[in-house]
């Protein structure tokens, strides 16, 4: 700690000023009046200068706020405090900064999604809706979304868990060191790479045709890597005496590790895997790509064209019509919940079994 | 052990709700959706008139965004009629869905230029003992549709036009304009010039006009990818007439089936007196092209330079694309039978109200006999 | 991106693998078993192989036949007789746009990380991190369509006052005023908005690792809460924060539904980012896949090819961030 006390001495001696046992502190209201004080300036100049825009009102008042906050505080205080003060401030600002368009994105789409939601929309697909058309539905697309993540998830998983059983449990020498690498690298490959992947390798060159499954393999390339990691962090967990024990007992390798180190880390390991199949739920991209799009339903993901849901959206977007706009975020509002709803599971798992070696 | 061999059972008994769920919501939704759509077109043919011919089974097709409502009410029709058909036409795009074609995944495309050698080559591929040809089906005119407050009859002409869109002419009060328009109180605003963000067929036909008409203010080499630099641009047919929508001061060009609800400019073709779209301003069009193609092809050239009284020089004519021999055994009987409804004179009658084009007579008899051939 | 929080994990099972070789009997279990991890492991690495294979070719193909050249030519012309087409404008769109985000992302969720840990009333920081946490899982194309509808029409205020305020400084000027606003600029704040819950998150997540003894050291020696947090708690979280915005910027690089909804692209290099025009890898690929012939599509993947190998080297930055922070911690500890 010594390099900080030669870098800021004055600021964190107190003995600076000799004498003086407490400092002077601003009444708790302080910030409350620079507050109102600053407003009332702002719109006082707003008035006088004939703004138009709010915005420049409220823009004054902020700077006023700030600029009063530290001068009266360096006044009363002292310098460090009037800092601290600005910076409290800024914190705050932050916050409400971004709290309003995350807010914004949320209400926009409830308000304008939940009046689209009912028995109607839930249960039919788009067969013969022109853009312009009311009604319709997002039916196809939850049957194309569920089938597709289901599929992914069914390939994903168990490679995902493997790889991760096998780094953490088998894993030595160049191969553990290159796969951890490569694991590192698939985490950022953009969706859209994935989705030309397959393109170039399942359709162009193996010459099969658009379908839901070519969509669930590049989802399987963005899942396999999430999984691997949030397994391994898992299996880490798992207190090596548990192993220990039961590899005491003669039991085997393969069954010690199915039998005690797979249950006992299987909450975070459900987690992690439902953490993933919400974010795949909402790849548009290798969708777009792959899987073509189709009104109609069609429960077959192996042959045939099928839609799903952040491809809907899309669709619906660019038809570009009030209906079709409408559409658009009543699809996006159960495209949300779907993935909220995965998630929230996903936390009350975490919370339900947390690893009793945690933090 | 015991705890968790119970929480294990409790897993696997959530994921047989899930699963069984997944089931059981199979078979729970509906493809129809007759009842409750008010909007826009009706059923316009009479189902009657509608040639089945045993076709049965999925159709897929895909192509250019430009047929694609016309395409979707016939398929409407075609499917009202016809129940063991399934028509899935998707607008993509010309290109991928001559590439879908190509590949084989598709049984006939859409396109809004005909096909290149190159395509007829490797054609030969997937039409086993035939090639893929060329037939015109909708004629689409490209209105110049534009927003601006307060001004209702625009009239621009081509060099106008050429530098509005080449952003040489920025301001919408600009000289050129005001001398087209004497009457029109032309504001002191920016113009928003939309083109399209993708490659597009609209595209290409539109700077085609604009290099025939205004060569000497169009220097781009013209096709499918808009040249020019600035200017707005904006995704699809609709996404282009939604920004023109949402902004006061934009212009663009679109399919006349996208400009409802929007202001079209006039035409100053060098005829008698400003030309306005109308579909039959279209049709006088395209009456002047001729057939330019060989060999079963019925490939059109239009005649974008026109002076004829009455008619509008912009358009495009998008084709289907088939195999004239060798097309899969499985989709034909139905690929036939749509293909023959729609180039009937009932079903090319119906695209007028729906700011289409239809076909002039001769032409249309042509591809009808073309269809007659396919196999 | 849960995978990257900090979890300090203990040294793997080394020792378990004792039942394993030396005794020289393997049971059948047991080799199948891990036959099959060691089977996962590999084929993940034949996939990768694969991906850069398939990519390298395909790009290959495209850019022998390429007309310009593949990484000054501003145009986008794949599908013309010659072809036509180049990067550059794609290069520029994606950093600008991605720089715009980070500029605007990293401060904000550094601000909204301290708020949670230091400042936020205790009963208002848990819920807070929850709602951050779901915000991360929202799809990129519910923020595109948000973007779209909502975003651009209510930023036009802002670029008409930037403009006519600091227009001066060039980059904020727009050459036709009153332009609607989807440009570089709208998609570098869109791209914030999306991937500032991760770095939130992820800022947050070192930011606890500060051990409290350095915390109560600095408040000890009566220091205020800002400068505990700029000499004790910012250098200690230093790299971490550093990772996290690397992991942002992937994110924000790759990004594609949320920039084709809101940009207007075209093939336009300029400094103006207020002007319409440009465009980024991603969003170039999904929006000319449509149009494009064969060699077109192998074009596009040639630029996707670029684009993997730029997320892969920031993400690669992260990591080696993340590993060397480690060890300093480690040492520490």
């Amino acid at each position: 700690m010594s390099d900080i006390m030669t870098k800021n001495p004055r600021g964190t001696d107190p003995l600076a000023r000799p004498g003086v046992l407490a400092h002077r502190r601003m009444p708790r209201w302080a910030p409350a009046g620079i507050a109102v004080a600053a407003i009332a300036v702002g719109t006082a100049l707003g008035l006088a200068l004939g703004l138009s825009s709010k915005i420049q009102w409220g823009l004054i008042a902020l700077i006023l706020f700030v600029l009063g906050t530290y001068v009266i505080t360096a006044a009363v205080e002292d310098r460090r405090q009037a800092k601290d003060r600005v910076v409290t401030s800024a914190v705050w600002a932050c916050f409400v900064v971004a709290v309003v368009p995350l807010y914004s994105l949320v209400e926009t789409t409830i308000a304008k999604g939940a009046k689209m939601i009912n028995g109607n929309f839930l249960s039919h697909s788009m067969a013969g809706v022109l853009s312009n058309d009311t009604g319709g539905g997002v039916y196809h697309a939850i049957i194309g979304t569920l089938e597709q993540v289901g599929l992914a998830s069914l390939i994903a998983i168990p490679i995902g868990v493997f790889t991760a059983i096998y780094l953490v449990e088998y894993g030595r020498g160049k191969l553990a060191v290159a796969v951890t690498f490569f694991v590192d690298v698939m985490t950022g490959i953009p969706s859209i790479v994935a989705g030309l992947f397959i393109l170039a390798f399942w359709i162009l060159v193996l010459g099969f045709s658009y379908s839901g499954f070519a969509g669930s393999l590049a989802l399987v390339i963005l899942m396999i890597p999430v999984v691997v990691r949030s397994t391994e962090e898992m299996l880490k967990l798992v207190p090596n005496e548990l192993r220990e024990a039961s590899l005491a007992l003669g039991v085997p390798k393969w069954r010690t590790i199915l039998k005690v180190v797979l249950p006992t880390a299987l909450g975070g390991i459900t987690t992690g895997v439902m953490l993933a199949v919400a974010r795949i739920a909402g790849e548009t991209a290798p969708i777009l790509l792959l899987v073509f799009g189709n009104p109609m339903i069609n429960n077959d993901p192996f042959h045939g064209t099928q839609s799903s849901l952040p491809f809907y959206i899309y669709e619906q977007y660019v038809l570009g019509t009030e209906q079709s706009y409408d559409r658009a975020w009543g699809a996006a509002l159960v495209l949300i919940a779907f993935v909220m709803i995965l998630n929230l599971v996903a936390r009350g798992i975490a919370r339900w079994k947390a690893p009793k070696t945690g933090r | 052990m015991k705890l968790q061999r119970k929480n294990r059972l409790r897993a696997l008994s959530f994921g047989a709700i899930a699963v069984s769920g997944a089931l059981a919501l199979t078979a729970c939704g509906s493809d129809n959706n007759s009842g409750g759509n008010g909007g826009g077109a009706s059923a316009s043919a009479n189902a009657s008139n509608i040639k089945c011919d045993n076709a049965k089974g999925q159709l897929l097709a895909s192509g250019s965004t430009a047929q694609q409502n016309a395409i979707g009410q016939w398929s409407k029709d075609f499917m009202a009629a016809c129940s063991g058909v399934q028509i899935n036409y998707k607008g993509v795009g010309s290109g991928a869905g001559i590439q879908d074609f190509l590949q084989g995944n598709t049984a006939f495309a859409g396109s809004d230029s005909s096909l290149k050698p190159d395509e007829v080559a490797q054609s030969k591929k997937v039409c086993k003992g035939g090639k893929a040809i060329d037939l015109p089906m909708v004629g689409g005119p490209i209105a110049v549709i534009y927003n601006l407050d307060g001004v209702d009859n625009l009239t621009l002409d081509a060099p106008t036009l050429a530098k509005i869109f080449d952003s040489k002419i920025k301001k919408w009060n600009d000289p050129a304009i005001a001398k087209l328009n004497p009457k029109a109180k032309l504001p002191n605003l920016a113009i928003q010039a939309y083109h399209r963000t993708e490659d597009s067929g609209t595209t290409d036909n539109f700077t085609k006009y604009l290099k025939a008409a205004a060569p000497s203010d169009w220097k781009y080499s013209g096709g499918k990818a808009w040249q020019a630099q600035g200017g707005q641009s904006a995704k699809g047919s609709s996404g282009v007439a939604a920004g023109v929508k949402q902004t006061n001061g934009s212009i663009a060009y679109d399919e006349l089936s996208y400009a409802k609800g929007l202001q079209m400019a006039q035409l100053d073709t060098g005829a008698s007196k400003p030309v306005a779209l109308t579909t039959d301003s279209a049709s006088k069009a395209i009456a002047d092209a001729k057939i330019v193609g060989a060999d079963g092809d019925l490939s059109l050239e239009l005649n974008y330079a026109t002076k004829a009284e009455g008619a509008w020089p912009i358009v495009l004519v998008t084709y289907e694309i088939a195999c004239d021999k060798g097309n899969k055994a499985d989709t034909l009987p139905a690929t036939k039978a749509f293909l023959k409804y729609i180039s009937s004179d009932d079903a090319q009658a119906g695209l007028a109200n729906q700011s289409y084009a239809p076909l002039p007579k001769e032409i249309a008899t042509k591809v009808q006999s073309a269809i007659d051939g396919l196999s | 991106m849960e995978i990257t929080k900090e979890t300090a994990p203990p040294p793997p099972a080394v020792p378990a693998a004792a039942a394993h070789g030396r005794r020289g009997v393997t049971r059948p279990g047991d080799r199948i078993f891990s036959g099959l991890s060691r089977g996962s492991g590999i084929l993940l690495l034949v996939l990768m192989a694969a991906i850069a294979v398939f990519l390298t070719v395909r790009a290959a193909n495209a850019i022998s036949q390429d007309h310009g050249n593949f990484l000054t030519t501003f145009e986008w012309d794949a599908n013309t007789t010659p072809p036509v087409f180049g990067i550059a404008v794609l290069l520029y769109g994606t950093l600008v746009s991605s720089v715009i985000a980070m500029a605007i992302a990293v401060p904000i969720a550094v601000g909204i990380a301290l708020f949670m840990t230091h400042y936020a009333p205790r009963r208002l920081g848990g819920p807070l991190a929850y709602v951050i946490d779901l915000l991360a899982a929202v799809p990129s194309i519910v923020y595109g369509l948000w973007g779209a509808l909502f975003l651009v029409p209510h930023l036009q205020g802002l670029t008409s006052w930037l403009d006519q305020y600091l227009g001066w400084t060039v980059i904020f000027d727009q050459s036709n005023p009153g332009t609607a606003p989807r440009n570089l600029f709208t998609a570098g704040i869109l791209l914030a908005i999306m991937i500032l819950p991760i770095i939130t998150n992820v800022s947050r997540e070192v930011i606890r690792q500060v051990p409290a003894a350095h915390e109560e050291a600095a408040l000890a020696l009566g220091a205020t809460r800002w400068e505990t947090i700029r000499m004790s708690v910012l250098p200690f979280a230093r790299s971490g924060i550093i990772s996290a915005s690397m992991l942002g910027l992937g994110r924000a690089l790759g990004e594609t539904m949320a920039v084709v909804t809101v940009l207007s692209s075209s093939d336009k290099l300029t400094a103006h980012i207020l002007d319409p025009g440009g465009g980024t890898f991603a969003a170039n690929i999904a929006s000319h896949f449509g149009e494009a012939t064969s060699l077109g599509r192998d074009a596009l993947i040639a630029s996707g090819l670029v684009l993997f190998v730029i997320t892969l080297l920031v993400n690669g930055a992260a990591r080696v961030i993340i590993a060397r922070r480690k060890e300093y911690s480690g040492a520490n500890a």
